[in-house]
């Protein structure tokens, strides 16, 4: 079999199977496909900078940690801290997610952060949101809640939109929820959900069915009036 | 509230020079070229009194004071007074000013050889101030034939031991980065971007930057971690241990915008922890994938604040992988703090790089890791003490600010920075001239450098690895026997 440095030597497709928790998979990738079967460990596609990673299993933590650009596409669940930091590219789970989904996300003149979770999210999600669109869809899941304590705290910019006509357990008063207008869903989650669902290779329109209610800061409640200069 | 006084003498020709400098509205252009004079704007900075051509104006503390109490006393009262009438959580800049925190560097002294070594003539004999950061192998390994196998990880060079601290391009303005980074060029040592992000017009300056990653991640991408010579994993800083960071909108304009990557106006939020760090493991974690995204070239340092645990935290600092451990002291500096922060939140960085040399030296991993130590280096004996209480380096941030011009009024935080540093304003940041700035930061380096070497030449020591963690060559006055006992040293005359 012949070896190979897949950073030097280049690559435009890879496959790893048999993955059993290896840590740094696809870290900083800045192009090429990989394709991974089984369970890659922590800090997977973390720093991704425009290479496209799709996993055939469940992730673990800390996945597209501080991700720039690119495509990570999770089969299964995803951990804890998924997408942390993450400036630009978009992340596709169609299980769930853990704990701190998605804080400190980002968006910034083309660079939007986009992370969409099929099934429900955990506690903490999107919180000190900066930019960007998180969106849960609670597939399979009605009736019950998407998402769990803490949604949103201290995010200051972006958007939370839940497949669901339930207000997130104990949201901040600092947050605005409103009802999403079939406008809203035509303009922005549709088209976003139909390259999800085509990654999945799942019924768009199921994603969409029903009503959405979206999350922003509340922005006359500012940090800034927190403060007295000495 | 008013706490300084602006007078001028007849010495004045009514120039208004110092209502052009005055920044802060503290002197206005009256009736008839008079001057009009705002006592309760005046931050003390002394930019008029500098720029007055006939030395005609003082700036002295108001005779006015509050009653005096020895419990409550002036600025106790002050501020009061300010959070009754705003409701506000108080805001402040700079170090520490808790007075009663004694200075330990000050009560430090240092050894000279005397008959029974000789001392070394640093202008006749070599004198080495070259220092290495990173970690050490723990064994030599050879190949087959014998021959040493190079197993050194990647390391940072200084020629002196002597950094600049991590000051962020919105906290400070590009022309200040510009003057750091064209210093530490010319010095052979290095300058770090802070955590927002570094300006492309800089990327030349590559091999003496340090980019630092912290809890906002701003501007940080694959081209940023390596357009670097190291990169630095920012868990806290001494102002302000455990708070996070929050830069106003009203400062996110134009390229500050553009390189931390956050839209103007929006603030830019750095939350308190790192939401991917839970723990040494996850820290671990961090810096592995930072190894990983630069592909093992760079040394990865970690930056916590000098706190209570620092001596565990820094072993299992030492344990994650990381190259480096900074350490950022009681009096460390900052753009923007909390004041009940500032003040009362960490140690100082004498006792903490005491007590970390110490229990990395018990533990046998000493080697594992260098450590950079700052928050409150004034001087070169400071940077010599602190070398031989276990430090590796020292890294100055206040220091070199001084050396541009600033006068530590402590107004940062307010954005009108009247010397051109702690600002965006263009017409305040073009009062430095990033050349001149560069200049002055090498003449002052340069100048530690030679006081350096006469020290460690009079210790008859010739090299800062024979200085680091070399306790003997201190003794403290002034202190009691626990104080000895944390520092590793005797008093003076044992």
């Amino acid at each position: 079999m012949k070896e190979f440095d897949i950073r030097k030597d280049g690559h435009e497709e890879i496959m790893v199977t048999d993955c059993l928790g290896e840590r740094y998979i696809g870290c900083g990738m800045k192009d090429g496909v990989m394709h991974i079967k089984g369970t890659p460990g922590n800090a997977l596609a973390s720093y991704l900078d425009g290479g496209t990673v799709y996993v055939d299993g469940n992730a673990q933590d800390a996945a597209a940690d501080t991700m720039n650009a690119g495509l990570l596409a999770i089969k299964g669940s995803a951990g804890d801290a998924l997408a942390y930091g993450m400036r630009g590219g978009r992340v596709y789970v169609l299980g769930d997610a853990g704990y701190r989904a998605g804080v400190h996300m980002k968006a910034y003149e083309d660079k939007k952060s986009i992370l969409v979770i099929g099934g429900r999210a955990g506690s903490f999600l999107g919180e000190y949101l900066a930019g960007g669109i998180i969106i849960v869809l609670g597939l399979g899941c009605e009736g019950k809640s998407i998402t769990g304590y803490f949604c949103g705290n201290g995010m200051y910019a972006g958007t939370i939109y839940l497949r669901t006509d339930k207000v997130p357990l104990n949201l901040s008063d600092k947050l605005i929820r409103r009802n999403v207008s079939d406008e809203e869903k035509d303009r922005i989650l549709r088209p976003i959900i139909a390259d999800y669902a085509s990654v999945f290779s799942i019924s768009a329109e199921d994603c969409l069915k029903g009503s959405f209610i979206a999350i922003e800061a509340d922005r006359s409640k500012s940090y800034s009036q927190l403060y007295a200069a000495v | 509230m008013r706490r300084y006084r602006i007078r001028k003498d007849e010495s004045c020709v009514s120039c208004l020079r110092c209502v052009s400098e005055c920044s802060f509205g503290a002197i206005e252009k009256g009736k008839d070229r008079t001057l009009v004079f705002h006592h309760d704007k005046c931050t003390d900075c002394q930019r008029c009194v500098s720029f007055c051509p006939t030395g005609a104006i003082y700036i002295t503390e108001d005779e006015n004071r509050f009653r005096q109490n020895s419990v409550f006393r002036e600025d106790d009262i002050r501020e009061i007074l300010l959070q009754a009438e705003t409701g506000g959580v108080l805001l402040s800049s700079m170090g520490a000013s808790g007075k009663s925190v004694p200075i330990y560097f000050d009560k430090l002294l240092l050894n000279a050889s005397q008959v029974t070594n000789p001392s070394i003539d640093p202008l006749r004999e070599p004198m080495e101030t070259a220092v290495f950061l990173g970690q050490r192998p723990e064994e030599v390994q050879r190949d087959q034939s014998g021959r040493i196998v190079d197993n050194l990880p990647p390391h940072l060079e200084l020629r002196t031991p002597i950094m600049f601290s991590a000051m962020s391009y919105g906290a400070i303005s590009l022309n200040v980065h510009k003057a750091l980074a064209a210093a530490a060029e010319k010095l052979g040592t290095y300058w770090n971007t802070g955590e927002g992000g570094l300006h492309e017009s800089l990327y030349p300056y590559k091999e003496n930057t340090i980019v630092q990653v912290a809890s906002g991640r701003f501007g940080v991408h694959g081209t940023y971690l390596n357009t670097a010579a190291a990169i630095e994993i920012k868990i806290g800083q001494g102002a302000k241990p455990g708070i996070g960071g929050h830069l106003t909108g009203k400062k996110i304009i134009g390229d500050v915008s553009k390189t931390r990557m956050v839209p103007e106006g929006l603030d830019a939020i750095s939350p308190a922890p790192h939401h991917d760090i839970y723990s040494i493991e996850d820290l671990a974690q961090l810096v592995m994938s930072i190894k990983e995204a630069t592909h093992y070239t760079k040394p990865v340092i970690v930056k916590a604040a000098a706190v209570h645990n620092i001596a565990p935290i820094a072993s299992g600092i030492a344990r994650s992988g990381a190259d480096i451990i900074s350490i950022d002291g009681y009096r460390g500096g900052t753009g923007a703090a909390p004041k009940r922060i500032r003040d009362n939140v960490g140690i100082p960085i004498e006792l903490a790089i005491a007590a970390v040399d110490q229990r990395l030296r018990e533990e046998r991993i000493r080697d594992r890791v260098s450590i950079i130590a700052s928050g409150g280096i004034r001087n070169s004996s400071d940077a010599v003490k602190a070398i031989a209480l276990g430090a590796d380096a020292v890294s100055i941030g206040t220091a070199a600010l001084c050396a541009l011009g600033c006068h530590i009024c402590a107004s940062c935080h307010t954005g009108r920075c009247a010397w051109g540093l702690a600002t965006q304003d263009p017409k305040l940041t073009e009062r430095l001239d990033p050349e001149k700035g560069a200049e002055r930061l090498v003449n002052l380096v340069n100048a530690w450098t030679r006081e350096i070497k006469e020290i460690m030449g009079g210790m008859g020591i010739n090299s800062i690895e024979a200085l680091r963690g070399n306790r003997m060559a201190l003794r403290g006055v002034d202190l009691n026997a626990k104080e000895l006992e944390v520092l590793g040293i005797g008093y003076a005359g044992e």
